[in-house]
């Protein structure tokens, strides 16, 4: 049985505008990676860089994670340093 | 701005919170299924970057195998069926259970929660459909998860060019991109079925209402995250 609390409401983001940033965003990433002559390392980190980039717009708009309380944006955002760290460890593995 | 357009602008929760949570218990549940998931492909993410980048220059060139316009054109189906999905969301929340209606004065007709939530269905079944093909098409060039079949055309121009081609870790790049995309590729459908599910038992007999329509926004909160996650994945495997 649920209890009904008190809820709040907030503006609701452009979603049209949103999907042309995700848009735009993922032909700049392929233009980047086939055309554009720049460098192989800042390739890397300008592609990596929009990834997250099209990620967040993502998690805080489409998902709602910006309108969210900080309880729920926790459960999203612990994982993420634990990710890290997995991924560092196994590097450091290889490495040494 | 009119009362009328106020209303419309607003977000509301789709259901009553559970106390202490601060929201319902299935939304909960979908978050913490997510963040398992994202432990789940960090694992495999994490295991590329560390065989992709160990292996320095060896690895094959970013577009000598993979189809890459056709995955980009796969992508933008999946962004697509995500702002469907979100579009889906608000339309229930506005209390928009229609398929289409006519706006006095305006040439486009509105779309309401079953048009938004079919595209949506139809842009995920798309995006397997092309993911299949892309896989049928490399299987048939010789790119399997265990390399480069002896005698196909890619072992050709492995053999021509093995720099260009990663010859020396085919066996590597083929397990580890059929892997990382299959497990994804499941993702979207179980994603896919789910949706349709939805729509014969609960959108079709219009069962959601702007009260409670906690079905559309848990399936929606798995449907950016697939999303998400494809977005990470095409830059790593397709781009770099």
């Amino acid at each position: 049985m649920t209890t009904p609390t008190t809820q709040t409401t907030h503006v609701r983001p452009n979603y049209m505008l949103i999907w042309l940033y995700l848009f735009v965003m993922t032909i700049a990433e392929v233009l980047l990676a086939f055309e554009l002559p720049v460098s192989q390392n800042l390739k890397l980190v300008l592609l990596l860089f929009l990834a997250i980039w099209k990620a967040m717009l993502v998690a805080l708009f489409f998902m709602h994670l910006k309108f969210e309380r900080w309880r729920l944006r926790l459960i999203f955002i612990v994982p993420l340093p634990l990710a890290i760290i997995l991924v560092t460890t196994v590097i450091m593995e290889k490495v040494f | 701005m009119t009362h009328a357009t106020q209303i419309v602008d607003q977000m509301r929760p789709p259901a009553p919170a559970e106390p202490g949570s601060g929201v319902y218990s299935n939304k909960l549940g979908m978050w913490v299924f997510l963040a398992s998931d994202v432990m789940f492909f960090t694992a495999l993410i994490g295991s590329y970057i560390v065989l992709r980048f160990g292996m320095g220059s060896a690895w094959a060139r970013p577009g000598a195998v993979l189809n890459v316009p056709l995955t980009g054109l796969n992508t933008f189906l999946l962004i697509c069926s995500s702002v469907s999905m979100v579009k889906a969301y608000a339309a229930i929340a506005d209390g928009k259970k229609y398929f289409l209606r006519k706006i006095p004065g305006k040439t486009l007709q509105d779309g309401g929660l079953k048009f938004w939530l079919l595209v949506t269905i139809i842009c995920g079944a798309g995006f397997v459909g092309v993911q299949l093909f892309e896989y049928i098409k490399l299987v048939g060039h010789g790119f399997t998860p265990t390399g480069y079949r002896e005698g196909s055309l890619l072992a050709e121009h492995a053999l021509a060019d093995p720099v260009k081609y990663g010859a020396g870790v085919a066996g590597m790049y083929g397990s580890t991109f059929f892997t990382m995309t299959g497990f994804h590729g499941f993702h979207v459908t179980c994603g896919v079925i789910s949706m349709l599910y939805l729509y014969f038992t609960k959108v079709l007999p219009e069962k959601y209402s702007p009260q409670d329509y906690r079905g559309i926004e848990v399936i929606g909160l798995y449907w950016h995250f697939v999303d998400l996650v494809w977005i990470i994945l095409f830059t790593i495997v397709y781009l770099i």
